[in-house]
Parts: structure tokens; C-alpha cells; sequence
């Protein structure tokens, strides 16, 4: 009864009496949601376009979060940096679509897969070696992002919002809608629409698959760009970042790999249902359940629905 | 040349259907069998034996675990390095539990462990497929991590949070702890290693393996003919999982001596799946070469600069690792997406029409 009591009405009870700290649960799970959210995007415009599963896109986040803030180090002025660092991204791009894709073009899914692994080894190295492995601080207030927080009254509590947290937000929103009318409206977007429902349809009416694929690369690029920038600037810039890679799965097979709005909902969904859970059945359990609730929360959703929330209904044929 | 299989004719369909049917593998596979039985453990170095060896040989079989299920039955898992620690964990509690029965004992039971907790896992896998169980198989690795960190009754309250391997003895002589050899340890590997290869190897030969193939490649159609689905993947989970298991096991009492729970963390799985794809999907010999070229490469890697009298800096050299290891991985899918097995195939096939093309 009393295991019951903690596990149906406790929590409930605690969220009645303290609306306020459920409202900055919330919106510190709604923050953490719009950060998988960008990492999902990122992994969802390169499977969408060329049907590989980017394990390196959490690397990516590192990696281009540290060139930028690497390149600052060494005296570049930090808008100067950023669009270097955006030339690297586009260079990337162009160097796995030649050495990495192109050879590999037509093998299975589980060996693209595994490549892009070969790739996240690559870039860890490399990223070390020539930046150090060192945790550095991400250049937030040269790049004109807020600092500090405001308090919001609130049910007679405060709820504290970062204003970094508030920009994160407003940014993803900003590149989630540009990348809507790019996929919607644009003659690129089109062909990129076209490569993702079938590449051998899209190559008959003469779209170079190459160039979209190194147009989508770049695309994850920036998305990675952008998370590593907001990412960094809440904690630091470290390898240990690319764990997040790991953290939008979850949010991947909720919304369906296919999906560019199911990575939004999934990110939120799984964002919120991670600090929910955690700031209030946490205790329950031992704390540290985050690590492996989202996994919980998308494995439910799957059995329900095995092609995610959004993705397209899987058809069988034989 | 010497490879050529001209004379050798096969009178019964039993010895044509042998698993190595030419005369020279027999051959080659007891030479390799008397080397590490007779040779390695007693010429080779304690750091040949102790840090070479006995964990090649552990994450060949971890390899061959994950290879039944990732490449003989076609669920991609990502939870190899939790099934891992689930027989690790198993073995620790069983053996602090009931000191006095054989470790070996144990370490065959905490197999049995891993395979129940496999199976509970990969309940999902009749209803989701492809990278969506990956992820699936992602709950239970962070899931049972977390146990592993989390929970103390699973490491008997340690301060440290670790778990120590007790000595433990077989006919007297200690195969654990600080007292035993390493070659006593390595043989007790050996033991295991060859004796579930040969298992393995019996396994997808004969009709489970050929059930497990049908759902690889069609799970539909094979359904239509007859084969039941959910018991055929279950126990492609369960037998996969008890392969790790025991991998887990050994690897903590015969390699590491102790283990922080971070060893059995989402990395190991990654990199037994390194073994897996780098191999081959789909074959045993495969999963040897895979851990093989897997574990072995960086420590030839580490030793060969040095060799030259090339001053490097330790860590740069681990970040130069790093970075020929990706580059490797994605060389050899290049060259070869099916694996080394099929390197190796096609290099016997050319030895064998020599000096002929074809």
C-alpha cells in the first residue's frame, strides 16, 4: 500500500502543492527536449536523404563546437570563426560524401552504419589531436548570446529561466521553421525530397545523388553547429558530449527516423518525461533513472507504434 | 600450390557435408590447435599470455555470442557489454554466495542468468525491427548499467562500488586472484572458448542455425514455412546472451580481476560490434578474426612507433589510435563490406585455382 501510495499519489500530491517547481521541471525538461530535438534533426536529414544512420552526428556536435571555440583561442575574431567553422563543416561534408559514401554506396544499412562509427573514431582522434582534449568554455557572450536569468513569479514561487535556455529555444524553433521552407519550397528541397522517397527514381530524372549528399551532410553540419553552440554554452565543450548522440535515439525511434516533426515532439516528449520522472519518482528508485528512462518511456511508444510516432507505416511485402 | 583439394574424393554425403570438407583446413585448424594448446602457454610471455591472449580470446567469444544474434538471425543489438556484465555480476554473487561450489560451475550457470535476462530483452524484437531494436536493446544496456552502479546489492555493498574477484580453486590450484598463473587462467579460457565454438559451430550447422538464417533473411517468409517466430528469435537472444554471459564472466575473473561497473558500459557494445561487422556478419572464423584484428591492432599499434625510436608523446599516440582505427574500419568496409571472413574466403579460393585466375 504504502509502495502504491509513493508510486500513484505521492508525486501527484507533490506537483499540487508546488506548482512552481513542477513549471521549472518542466521547462528544464522542455530545454533539454529542444537540445535532442536538434541532435534528432541532425540524424533525420542525412537518414531521410541517403538512408544512413549517422552515429556520428553527436561527434559532429563536438567537433564543430570545438573548432569554433578552438579557432577563437588562437586570436580569430568569433564571428570570422563561426563562418570558418562552417567552411570545416562543408569541407567534412564534401570529404565523407568522396572517401566515405561514394565507395560505400549500395551496401546495406548495417554497413553505412558501421562506417559512420569508423568516422565518430576518426573525428574524436583528430579532434584531440589537433584541439586538445581538454574541456573548454564555449564563446557564448562573443557570439551576442544572453547570459544570466530572469525570475518569474509564479504561484506564490519563482520559476527561473536561463536566458541562454530561452535563446536555445527560440533558435531551434528559427532553424526548424528555415529548414521547413528549405525542404518545402526550394528547388534543393524538392530533390532532396524526391532522393529521400527513392534514390534510383531521383537519379533517372537526373538528380545528382552526390551533390545532395553532400548537400544534407553540410545541412547536419550546421544543425550540429547550432546544438554545439547552445550545448556548450549551458555546461562546457568536451568529448563527453557526444554522449547526447546516444540520448536522441530514443527520441529518433519515438518520432520515426523519418520524421523532421517527430523529432521535435520526440525530443519534447522524451526532454520532459526524462526531469518529470526523474525530479519525482527518482527518489523511488535510487537517482540517476535518466539514464535510461527515455529509452523506457520510446520502448512503450514502440510497442504501440513499431515505426514511431510519425514515421511511415512499414508495409511488408514478400 | 599446396592449397588444391585434387584427389580428394568424398564417398558419402556425411563426409560431403562435413563442416571443413578439405584435408588442408583439418590440417590447419589442429595446427592451430596444438599452438594454442601446447605452445603459446608455455613459451609465450605473461604479457603475451595475460594481455594478448586471454582477452582476444574473451571477445572472440563475446563475438561469437553477438554474431549468432546480429549475424546469423539478423536482430541488431546494442546491449552486448550489459549481457556482459549481467553474467559478470551473476558469477561474483554466486560465487560470494556459495564459496565452495566450482567457479566453473558458476560461470556455466551465471551464462544461464544472462540468457534470462536476454530473453526479457529481446521479448520487443517480434514487433520491432532494424535500427528500432537497436535502440530497444539501447534500454537495456543503460537500464542494466544503471543497476550495475545504482544498486549496491548487486556489488555486496562494496565502499568501492567495484567488484573483486575472490581466489577460487580448481583441484587445488588457484584459477583466480593474485596467487593464480596466467596460464592456468589462459588454458580455463582456451577451455571455454573452443569447447563453445564447437557448440556455436554445431548450432547454425544444423537446423537452428538454418531457422535463424530463414528469419535473417525474410522473417515473413519464414514464417510462412513453418517457423515459428518468437521462439526462434528468443532463442537466438537467449543463446547469444549466455555466450556473452560467460564472455563477462571470464572477462572479469580471468582478465581483470576486478571491474568498476563503467566496463560493462555502452562502449564494450560498440566495440564487440566492431568485432562482429569488422569480421563478417554470418560467420565463427569470422568473429575470431574481427576481435583479433579489433583488439590486437592497437596494441601493435601502441608498440610498432616505439619499435622505430619514433619519440611521440603518449597521448598523441593514442589520438593517432584513434584515428587509424576509424579509418581502418571504414578502409576494410570499402574493400570488403561482408568482412575479413570474406577476405579470407576468397584469398583460399584464389590459392586453390592457382596459378590460374579462375
Amino acid at each position: 500500500m504504502d509502495l502504491l501510495y509513493k508510486v500513484f499519489l505521492d508525486p501527484f500530491v507533490q506537483m499540487g502543492t508546488a506548482p512552481d517547481l513542477l513549471v521549472q521541471t518542466l521547462w528544464d525538461g522542455l530545454v533539454a527536449g529542444v537540445l535532442y530535438s536538434l541532435i534528432a534533426l541532425g540524424f533525420v536529414l542525412i537518414f531521410k536523404a541517403s538512408g544512413v544512420f549517422n552515429f556520428a552526428q553527436g561527434i559532429m556536435v563536438v567537433f564543430a563546437a570545438l573548432t569554433l571555440v578552438g579557432l577563437h583561442e588562437k586570436g580569430v575574431p568569433a564571428y570570422l570563426a563561426l563562418a570558418i567553422t562552417l567552411a570545416v563543416m562543408f569541407g567534412l561534408a564534401v570529404g565523407v560524401e568522396r572517401l566515405m559514401l561514394r565507395p560505400l554506396v549500395n551496401q546495406p544499412d548495417i554497413i553505412l552504419f558501421m562506417a559512420t562509427f569508423g568516422l565518430t573514431y576518426f573525428l574524436i582522434g583528430f579532434g584531440e589531436l589537433v584541439f586538445g582534449g581538454n574541456p573548454k568554455v564555449m564563446i557564448a557572450s562573443e557570439l551576442g548570446l544572453p547570459k544570466g536569468a530572469v525570475d518569474i513569479n509564479f504561484a506564490g514561487g519563482f520559476v527561473s529561466l536561463q536566458k541562454i535556455d530561452i535563446a536555445a529555444a527560440i533558435i531551434a524553433s528559427l532553424m526548424v521553421a528555415a529548414l521547413a521552407v528549405f525542404f518545402q519550397k526550394t528547388r534543393i528541397g524538392r530533390a532532396l525530397r524526391a532522393v529521400a522517397d527513392s534514390h534510383k527514381a531521383a537519379l533517372s530524372v537526373g538528380i545528382s545523388l552526390n551533390q545532395i549528399w553532400v548537400i544534407v551532410w553540410f545541412a547536419a553540419g550546421v544543425v550540429a553547429l547550432a546544438t554545439g553552440i547552445m550545448w556548450g554554452a549551458r555546461s562546457e565543450v568536451s568529448f563527453a558530449l557526444q554522449i547526447i548522440a546516444l540520448k536522441a535515439l530514443p527520441v529518433l525511434i519515438l518520432g520515426g527516423f523519418t520524421s523532421i516533426p517527430g523529432a521535435i515532439v520526440g525530443g519534447l516528449i522524451i526532454g520532459i518525461g526524462e526531469k518529470v520522472g526523474e525530479f519525482y519518482w527518482g527518489p523511488l528508485l535510487g537517482s540517476g533513472i535518466e539514464t535510461w528512462l527515455a529509452y523506457v518511456i520510446a520502448l512503450v511508444f514502440l510497442l504501440f507504434r513499431p515505426q514511431g510516432l510519425f514515421g511511415e507505416k512499414i508495409i511488408e511485402r514478400i | 600450390m599446396f592449397y588444391r583439394e585434387a584427389g580428394q574424393f568424398k564417398t558419402s554425403y556425411t563426409a560431403d557435408m562435413s563442416v571443413f570438407p578439405i584435408l588442408q583446413d583439418r590440417v590447419g585448424l589442429a595446427i592451430i590447435l596444438i599452438v594454442a594448446v601446447a605452445i603459446i602457454p608455455f613459451f609465450g610471455s605473461g604479457f603475451l599470455l595475460q594481455a594478448v591472449m586471454t582477452p582476444f580470446l574473451v571477445f572472440a567469444l563475446a563475438t561469437i555470442g553477438l554474431n549468432l544474434l546480429t549475424g546469423y538471425t539478423g536482430l541488431l543489438s546494442l546491449g552486448t557489454g550489459a549481457f556482459m556484465g549481467v553474467g559478470a555480476y551473476a558469477c561474483y554473487k554466486l560465487t560470494t554466495y556459495f564459496p565452495d561450489v566450482n567457479l566453473i560451475v558458476w560461470i556455466i550457470v551465471s551464462g544461464f542468468f544472462s540468457a534470462a535476462v536476454g530473453v526479457l530483452f529481446g521479448l520487443p524484437s517480434l514487433r520491432i525491427k532494424g535500427f528500432y531494436l537497436a535502440v530497444a536493446t539501447l534500454a537495456a544496456q543503460f537500464f542494466l548499467s544503471w543497476c550495475f552502479i545504482r544498486q549496491p546489492w548487486f556489488y555486496n555493498y562494496n565502499v568501492s562500488g567495484a567488484i573483486e574477484v575472490p581466489t577460487r580453486t580448481l583441484f587445488g590450484i588457484p584459477i583466480t586472484g593474485a596467487t593464480s598463473s596466467d596460464a592456468t587462467r589462459y588454458f580455463i579460457v582456451l577451455g571455454f572458448v573452443i569447447a563453445m565454438t564447437w557448440l556455436a559451430s554445431n548450432l547454425v550447422h544444423g537446423r537452428i542455425g538454418r531457422m535463424w538464417m530463414a528469419v535473417r533473411d525474410m522473417d515473413l517468409a519464414a514464417e510462412l514455412i513453418g517457423i515459428r517466430l518468437l521462439r526462434t528469435k528468443l532463442l537466438a537472444f537467449a543463446i547469444s546472451s549466455f555466450y556473452c554471459g560467460v564472455a563477462g564472466a571470464l572477462m572479469v575473473f580471468m582478465w581483470y580481476g576486478s571491474a568498476e561497473p563503467s566496463v560493462f558500459d555502452v562502449n564494450l557494445s560498440f566495440y564487440i560490434l566492431f568485432m562482429v561487422i569488422i569480421g563478417g556478419l554470418g560467420s565463427l572464423t569470422g568473429s575470431f578474426f574481427g576481435a583479433a584484428l579489433i583488439y590486437i591492432l592497437p596494441i601493435l599499434l601502441r608498440y610498432v612507433p616505439a619499435e622505430f625510436g619514433m619519440p611521440i608523446q603518449s597521448s598523441t599516440v593514442e589520438h593517432i589510435q584513434y584515428m587509424v582505427i576509424g579509418a581502418l574500419i571504414v578502409f576494410f568496409l570499402i574493400v570488403e563490406p561482408a568482412g575479413l571472413a570474406r577476405l579470407w574466403q576468397v584469398g583460399k579460393q584464389k590459392l586453390r585455382v592457382w596459378p590460374f585466375p579462375y
